[in-house]
């Protein structure tokens, strides 16, 4: 928004005007910067330092300084290399099966005498090359499958959200009457709640009367047979994912859509009388013109999808083998759930070095962009 | 260009415009059938006729048994009009103060010259990349050792320790926000700074003067405020969830969990979703263009 240029006006007026504004510009933006402090700087502050305490919710005792354990016992990792086990004579000792066999990694985990790097922690996952394994073990196995999985709907979501949001966007660019009710359509779930959409798709999605179900095997002719998209593992992730999308779509249509209307037509009427297809219309045109508003999109979608949680707490919890768990829905089971305020406060804080990192990203990216 | 030429042409553009009508049906079929059918499946009154419904087109009818007994069950199986009014409660409070607070600051820190000023909008501003999330679980830490004090005439005086299960927990950490006074900062900027400056010299205060030459003004930013503070708060899920207990004081969307306790009755579900859906969708369609142009603003600040 550009101000229109203030007429010159004597120094003297300005001066008489604005004697004493110090008394009523603190007095005015006063209840903004109190509030701001109590719920906004002093909980962030207070995220650090919870985040190095044992702080429970609720507790009598006052909370201890604990260094980074909440920080070891939320990232640590360590890699634990099995090699097969050998009989006397050094051949691979063979299980009935005919596979080899491995020594325990409980024997590793629940040593702590021999082996105090790998007390308490939990396999993650294995990698196997040739015959040794390959043991990547974790002290919250539960926070790394979050991890990954946030990060994932993150990379999944923020593509194919904005060239969806995109698409839409080019559908409804012109002034048409008609035109006009499909964008509002199109618009309707945004203003929508996240929790009642949870439901209405929880349902849509359910292995039994799911319309989802139903759908695809009338188009199969009933060859499609019936899954249960939120109870199983490699389905679930990608059910939330398609709903959330649904979801929010709209919302992007929308900003895409003033990036458009920034294009002056004349660029499309030049493209037209050299001779430029749609193609290359949209090539040379329309994707230039919209370098700045597809920074910003896709700048929201990533945090918007780093904070997923909604759609979780109300449709799988987490689950299904935390398959679907997030790390805000992490944060809220430490944090509330099981009042463990210093654990839930270090994930918090991990989740803002995220958005941090997506943050400088874009501040990178727009620079560039303005040359 | 022969004539030939110029049919294929035109071919082509009647197929490229019926193939982008066929998908813009589809999209729109895509984006409501989930919302008819919440609202048709809300007046069927038989959960077996509903169930099966779904393997049809008839879900998305009127058909079988219809009436208004699945609304009758809401309200049995839950004090829907009190969840309703706490919404509403803190909702209307939310942007009522928020609108208050958040121009006061806006007009401080665009039309007042005051040492710290430009401090106070950086620091203001550098809080708008702090997702709620983040602060979410520290923030709950915090107003659980909040003091409050209330009078009654009874017993006078009272502090209490604790916000949780109150309307002012679920309302006062929302009223502030950085782009609500980003916005009012933007729009105070744009008006001429000519009025205040005589009216100050004429000896008005400046608070007389926001009151009554600049609010007056201020019509656009104020819906668009009020609008991104409504939405939000009508639709809160995850603070409410942490800070409120008893029904006396949860909001809807946290209300909704009452229906997955005990037998799960989808007749009744549906009617619930669409009587805490369908006034913001109709207030929606009313004031659609403020509704989408505000929400467009909210993307317009990176």
């Amino acid at each position: 928004m550009s101000a229109p240029a203030a007429p010159a006006r004597a120094p003297r007026t300005a001066a008489v005007a604005h004697r004493g504004d110090a008394k009523w510009g603190w007095l005015m933006a006063g209840p903004a910067i109190v509030l701001v402090i109590t719920f906004l700087i002093a909980p962030f502050v207070m995220a650090f330092w919870l985040s190095l305490t044992n702080a429970r919710l609720i507790s009598p005792n006052a909370p201890e300084f604990t260094g980074a354990d909440n920080f070891t016992r939320l990232l640590g990792v360590q890699l634990l290399t099995l090699d097969p086990e050998r009989d006397a004579a050094g051949a691979i000792v063979l299980d009935e099966a005919g596979a080899p066999s491995y020594p325990s990694i409980r024997s590793f985990t629940r040593n702590k005498e021999t082996f105090p790097q790998y007390a308490g922690m939990q396999e993650w996952f294995t990698v196997g090359l040739g015959d040794t394994r390959h043991v990547v073990l974790a002290s919250d196995t539960v926070f790394m499958k979050s991890l990954v999985n946030t990060i994932a709907f993150a990379i999944v979501i923020v593509p194919l959200q904005s060239a969806f949001g995109l698409l839409l966007a080019l559908l409804v660019n012109r002034r048409t009457r008609g035109v006009n009710a499909f964008r509002t359509i199109y618009f309707i779930p945004v203003v929508m709640s996240m929790v009642v959409i949870s439901i209405l798709w929880k349902f849509l999605y359910s292995p039994n009367e799911g319309m989802v179900n139903s759908f695809f095997s009338a188009i199969t002719l009933g060859a499609f047979q019936p899954v249960d998209w939120l109870g199983n593992p490699t389905t679930a992730l990608p059910a939330v994912m398609f709903m959330s999308m649904w979801q929010a779509v709209g919302f992007h249509m929308i900003i895409w859509l003033s990036g458009l209307q920034t294009i002056p037509p004349e660029l499309y009427e030049a493209a037209g009388l050299d001779g430029a297809g749609r193609v290359a219309a949209f090539r040379n045109v329309t994707w230039p013109g919209l370098r700045n508003t597809s920074v910003f999109i896709l700048i929201t979608i990533t945090i918007a999808a780093f904070g997923l949680f909604t759609q979780i707490d109300v449709m799988t919890r987490g689950g299904p083998l935390d398959a679907t768990s997030t790390v805000v829905y992490q944060a809220v089971q430490q944090g509330f759930r099981t009042q463990d305020m210093g654990y839930g406060a270090a994930i918090s804080v991990v989740f803002f070095v995220l958005v941090l990192i997506v943050a400088l990203i874009q501040r990178r990216l727009t620079r560039e962009a303005r040359g | 260009m022969s004539r030939m030429q110029r049919r294929v042409q035109q071919g082509d553009e009647r197929v490229f415009l019926s193939l982008r009508a066929v998908l813009m049906i589809g999209l729109a079929i895509l984006f409501l059938f989930p919302i008819v059918f919440m609202f048709v499946a809300s007046f069927k009154t038989d959960e077996t006729e509903l169930l099966t419904s779904v393997r049809s087109v008839e879900a998305f009818l009127p058909v079988g048994q219809l009436g208004l007994e699945n609304y009758q069950g809401v309200f049995d199986r839950v004090p829907a009009p009190q969840f309703i009014f706490n919404s509403l409660i803190t909702t209307f409070a939310t942007v009522i103060l928020g609108l208050i607070v958040n121009s006061m600051a806006g007009f401080a820190l665009s039309r007042l010259h005051w040492r710290g000023r430009d401090g106070v909008l950086t620091v203001i501003i550098a809080t708008l990349i702090v997702p709620f999330e983040t602060i979410a679980i520290p923030l709950l830490f915090v107003v659980i050792r909040l003091p409050w004090i209330w009078f009654s005439p009874e017993t006078g005086l009272q502090l209490e320790w604790g916000w949780l299960n109150t309307y002012h927990v679920q309302v006062l950490p929302f009223v502030v926000n950085a782009f609500s006074i980003f916005l009012f900062v933007q729009y105070f900027k744009s008006l001429p700074i000519d009025f205040d400056e005589a009216a100050r010299v004429d000896g008005a205060s400046w608070f007389a003067i926001y009151r009554r030459v600049i609010l007056p003004l201020s019509g656009p930013v104020i819906a668009t405020v009020a609008i991104l503070t409504f939405l939000p708060m009508w639709n809160a899920y995850l603070w409410p969830l942490m800070v409120t207990q008893t029904e006396a004081i949860r909001p809807v969307m946290v209300g909704l969990q009452y229906f997955f306790q005990l037998n799960v009755a989808w007749g009744e579900i549906m009617a619930y979703l669409s009587l805490i859906t369908v006034p913001v969708l109709v207030l929606f369609l009313l004031l659609q263009r403020a509704f989408v142009e505000s929400i467009a603003a909210s993307g317009v600040k990176g």
